[in-house]
């Protein structure tokens, strides 16, 4: 099994090659759709057999220790993860070639990204994961800059660059302090030599900071809705379904798994704390940004939040010797991964589709796509229902185990944990609330109400094998809704390794459950409840019914009829995307610091009133603009040393040399 | 046999849940306009309204899509199925085991994301007006009530409402600071959700209450019925749920016999009907707040909450 996903890992990467010179798109999408389909087979495979650690040592890599390939029950999930993102983006592409002068920008990092996100999940060693991770990087940053003409997709690469940056920078000296005597980094190594006291402390710093970069914890997650928008919608797709997840792992495999069982109670606070906040941030944000993929990636980084505060709950039970509700925590993170995968790849994709047929990304240029695009419409509405947590769907299921796990934590007993996890657990609600608020507001505005513009009323639905891409998609939110027990069992293994305790016994074909033989919840009955209801009252009203019905002009209170220059009537008598923000924005003013400004012309000027709704995100406010400014000002400081002489110069680098000499000195005194 | 009778109690009670749910809505109307000292229509009145809008043919605006039509079924069925899980006059229903309070929140959400949804289809400003507001209290509302359920959750181990009310009939937890400040946190929680004053005054639907009653502008017979029919149905669920919760005596206990569910019968319609008397005071008694003063209701409602939380903690830590 090991080997098939080697050989896929390498396929994938070594498409790159033809991929330049062939130019054709079709091909290239044709072929890593059936590699990520088999790799989505095998995967699947894998986790039914259930099988244990594998691994596979390369004749190359590291001179002394090679190159190790390792599956466990963990990377498997995640794979999962990447291939049914990287299918459905595929198929997706097929038919959607890009302009003839991008081609190669595109084709050729586009299978080595893939490659690169399985070669970190298939690591078993710390250079290849660091490999894997950073060409991850460096493919996604090239799709970032498909659209080099483009300024805020320079923008978007330039920020995207240094966080990726920051991410590595911060990585890499993870490994080098987990490193195993005689710098071994095989993972098998590292775990029989789990770090100590502070060098333990600032390896989870350290992976909070470097993986949670990439993964968009806040106040790290400026990037995610600048960078993920800004590449091709199938690229989106994975960068914020598949991607985020791959860094996560990353956060799991080196908290969970390679720091050592024995993990204090503190170690949770930071995700709990960095989780919530990016909840909060990143729902409240999709409420108030106004292009549809920008919305999509804020719910990204609200989702990396929940994911977060599952796995640092998991963490905190595990320290407290809880096992089963540590895997209670955990599985809710691992299902709740795999779920966002298959929500935000259909969403994602659902803009693309927008943007394809409706003209634009900027949901006050939309509006009454419902009736053109039908196909397009019920996967975005299915996708959106979920990100809504809305029952029987797969987002609920997973946030139901989320916040049973939350419930469950007063159980670890301390007064100051206690008082946490319940503003962490009002956060919660209010940042899934805040989604599903979101939620409506992308689909009301973007698909319901009347066309904004022109472009809009003429929407044309997109190519096939794009429907196909979405409804298979769809059919996955359903069906991983209506069966999350399955899951569960397939991802207890995983549990059982990281946090010794699983919670198989309690997952069912029917129903899933917090504990053993407590109730639970039974999605299909729910799906089943729903039914018999409307069929129901169906029946009783089938005397009722009355013939036909008539169609008018919205009435209103009193709406006129559309003159003729405006078939569809003034588009902007309707709610648009800043109408609909404008009760959350002021409600919670205080969050993203929203004013509005009132600009009204002096008596005499003929320009109009301008009202401004004014906000930005806090971790720009309070951690971006300083730390640029601090860059800019040492930037300036630094700028002295261009005017030095050439005696000055020679003598600040023989002084230079001086201090490291006698540091060097020093060190070996010691 | 106990089974048998489980598929009855539950039969029963969606069936009297159905029955009762426009009787509540007429008796809240009629004990308004008694307290205002006008005679009002009879408690029998949403009956006649509801077969009248039935035999109607709708009228439906030009831009709605398919969507428009389906959301009241969507929105009906998952309040009926919502409240199929909360136990009205007998305990041990044949859904009691999926009576999850998460569940029951989150079918609430989609009929409510549902309606919302419906609202913007038309594309009207006051169906914009009325889904951002729907969307922004429940925005408020929603963690007030998680964090009830987590007091819930830590008193009796389970979030399934009929074991919680099984266990609080059987063994009365006394007089809990936790729980008195938890009952005024679900209250104020359940009047939002409801849209009544002062959240929203179900009586009008123009410019001063522009929340609930503004997203249904646009519907006209079968389909007003039916968002009718499910706000009934909403508000008797709150009604019942704050009775299975805070006040679960007289409940038949599961596998009782056909005289005991009429002795929780008599004790449910007692606490519905003393609620529903209780909330037509309460609204007429109070005017309805400015949309933004919501915030500082609900956020009060969390507040409420959270303190019940720590009080909770700190005294399960002491003894």
């Amino acid at each position: 099994m090991l080997t098939v996903l080697a050989l896929i890992v390498a396929a994938l990467a070594a498409l790159a090659v033809p991929a330049v010179a062939l130019r054709r798109a079709g091909l290239v999408h044709a072929a890593t759709a059936v590699l990520c389909a088999l790799g989505l087979l095998t995967a699947l495979a894998g986790l039914i057999a259930g099988g244990d650690r594998v691994s596979l040592a390369l004749p190359f890599g590291l001179p002394w220790t090679g190159m190790v390939l390792a599956v466990d029950p963990l990377s498997l999930w995640f794979l999962l993860i990447v291939f049914v993102s990287g299918t459905a983006a595929s198929v997706y592409a097929l038919d959607d070639p890009p302009a003839p002068e991008r081609a190669g920008a595109i084709l050729t990092p586009y299978p080595v990204f893939l490659a690169a996100m399985a070669l970190t999940l298939l690591a078993g060693d710390g250079f290849t994961l660091l490999l894997g991770f950073e060409l991850m990087s460096l493919a996604s940053w090239a799709l970032v800059l498909a659209r080099p003409e483009d300024p805020e997709s320079r923008r978007a690469g330039a920020l995207y660059l240094g966080m990726a940056g920051l991410g590595g920078a911060c990585l890499i000296p993870v490994f080098g302090l987990l490193a195993a005597p005689g710098v071994d980094l095989r993972f098998d190594a590292i775990r029989a030599a789990p770090p100590e006291g502070l060098a333990a402390m600032a390896v989870m710093a350290l992976t909070v900071i470097g993986a949670g970069s990439k993964a968009g914890l806040a106040p790290l997650h400026v990037w995610l809705p600048l960078a993920h928008p800004a590449a091709p919608s199938h690229v989106s797709a994975l960068m914020s379904a598949a991607m985020t997840k791959v860094a996560l792992y990353v956060l799991i495999r080196i908290l969970f798994d390679l720091a050592g069982p024995t993990a204090p109670i503190w170690w949770s606070a930071p995700l709990l704390v960095l989780g919530a906040a990016s909840a909060v941030l990143g729902a409240l944000r999709a409420n108030l940004e106004t292009d549809t993929k920008v919305v999509l990636a804020c719910s990204t980084v609200e989702n990396i939040g929940l994911i977060a505060v599952a796995l640092g709950l998991a963490l905190a039970f595990r320290a407290t010797d809880q096992g089963p509700v540590a895997a209670l925590a955990l599985s809710a993170g691992l299902l709740h991964a795999l779920n966002h995968g298959f929500i935000k790849t259909l969403l994602f994709l659902g803009a693309g589709a927008i943007q394809h047929g409706g003209g634009s990304r900027v949901l006050d240029r939309l509006g009454g796509l419902a009736n053109r695009m039908p196909w397009t419409t019920a996967g975005v509405l299915i996708a959106a229902a979920s990100a809504a947590s809305l029952p029987p769907l797969n987002g609920f299921a997973g946030e139901w185990l989320l916040l049973q796990s939350v419930l469950a934590a007063p159980r670890v007993g301390l007064l100051a944990f206690q008082i946490a996890v319940a503003l962490v657990a009002a956060l919660l609600a209010l940042a899934v609330a805040l989604a599903a608020a979101a939620m409506v507001r992308l689909v009301g505005v973007a698909l319901l109400g009347r066309p904004r513009t022109p472009r809009a009323a003429g929407a044309m639905e997109v190519s096939r094998p794009a429907r196909l891409a979405m409804a298979g998609l769809a059919v996955g939110c359903v069906v991983a809704g209506l069966l999350p027990g399955p899951l569960l069992v397939l991802l207890e293994p995983a549990t059982r390794m990281l946090v010794n305790g699983g919670i198989a016994a309690n997952a069912g074909w029917l129903v899933i459950r917090p504990g053993i033989g407590q109730p639970g919840y039974a999605p299909l009955l729910m799906m089943a409840l729903l039914l018999a209801v409307c069929v129901g009252i169906a029946w009783l009203l089938r005397r009722h019914a009355p013939a036909g019905v008539l169609r008018g002009p919205a009435w209103a209170c009193g709406f006129i009829a559309p003159p003729p220059h405006l078939p569809f009537g003034d588009p902007a008598s309707q709610y648009g995307a800043g109408s609909m923000a404008q009760p959350l924005r002021r409600m919670l003013a205080p969050a993203v610091a929203a004013r509005e400004v009132v600009d009204m012309p002096r008596p005499g000027e003929t320009r109009p009133a301008r009202h401004v709704a004014i906000w930005s995100d806090p971790a720009w406010t309070y951690l971006f603009i300083p730390l640029m400014r601090l860059r800019d000002l040492g930037a300036d400081r630094a700028d002295i040393l261009r005017g030095f002489t050439i005696r000055r110069t020679l003598a600040l680098v023989f002084a230079t040399l001086v201090l490291l000499l006698a540091i060097i000195a020093l060190w070996e005194q010691r | 046999m106990r089974l048998f009778g489980a598929v009855v109690v539950q039969l029963l009670h969606v069936a009297l849940m159905f029955a009762a749910a426009p009787l509540l809505i007429g008796l809240i109307r009629t004990a308004k306009a008694r307290l205002l000292g006008r005679r009002g229509p009879p408690p029998w009145q949403p009956y006649r309204d509801l077969l009248r809008l039935f035999a109607k043919r709708p009228v439906i605006a030009d831009s709605a899509t398919p969507l428009f039509r389906a959301a009241p079924w969507v929105a009906l069925a998952a309040t009926a199925a919502a409240i199929a899980l909360v136990p009205s006059f007998a305990g041990g229903m044949l859904f009691g085991r999926a009576a999850d309070l998460l569940v029951i929140a989150g079918l609430l959400g989609l009929a409510r994301v549902a309606q919302a949804l419906a609202a913007l289809d038309a594309g009207t400003a006051f169906g914009g007006l009325g889904a951002s507001r729907e969307m922004a209290f429940a925005a408020f509302a929603e963690p007030a009530l998680l964090l009830s359920v987590l007091i819930f959750a830590m008193l009796v181990g389970t979030t399934n409402l009929d074991a919680i009310a099984a266990v609080f009939r059987d063994v009365p937890p006394g007089l809990r600071v936790s729980l008195g400040l938890v009952a005024i946190a679900v209250l104020a929680v359940a009047v939002a959700e409801n849209a009544r004053i002062p959240v929203d005054n179900p009586a009008t639907h123009l410019e001063l209450t522009m929340v609930h009653e503004a997203g249904l502008l646009e519907y006209s017979g079968p389909d007003l019925a039916l968002w009718d029919f499910q706000a009934a149905l909403k508000l008797l669920l709150w009604l019942s749920l704050i009775g299975a919760l805070f006040v679960p005596f007289g409940m038949a206990p599961a596998g009782s016999t056909p005289l005991a569910w009429i002795g929780g019968l008599i004790a449910w319609a007692a606490k519905v009907g003393v609620l529903a008397l209780g909330l037509a005071a309460f609204e007429v008694s109070i005017a309805k707040m400015r949309v933004f003063r919501v915030t500082e209701f609900l956020g009060a409602a969390l507040l409420l909450a959270l303190l019940a939380a720590v009080f909770l903690f700190v005294s399960t830590g002491l003894a």
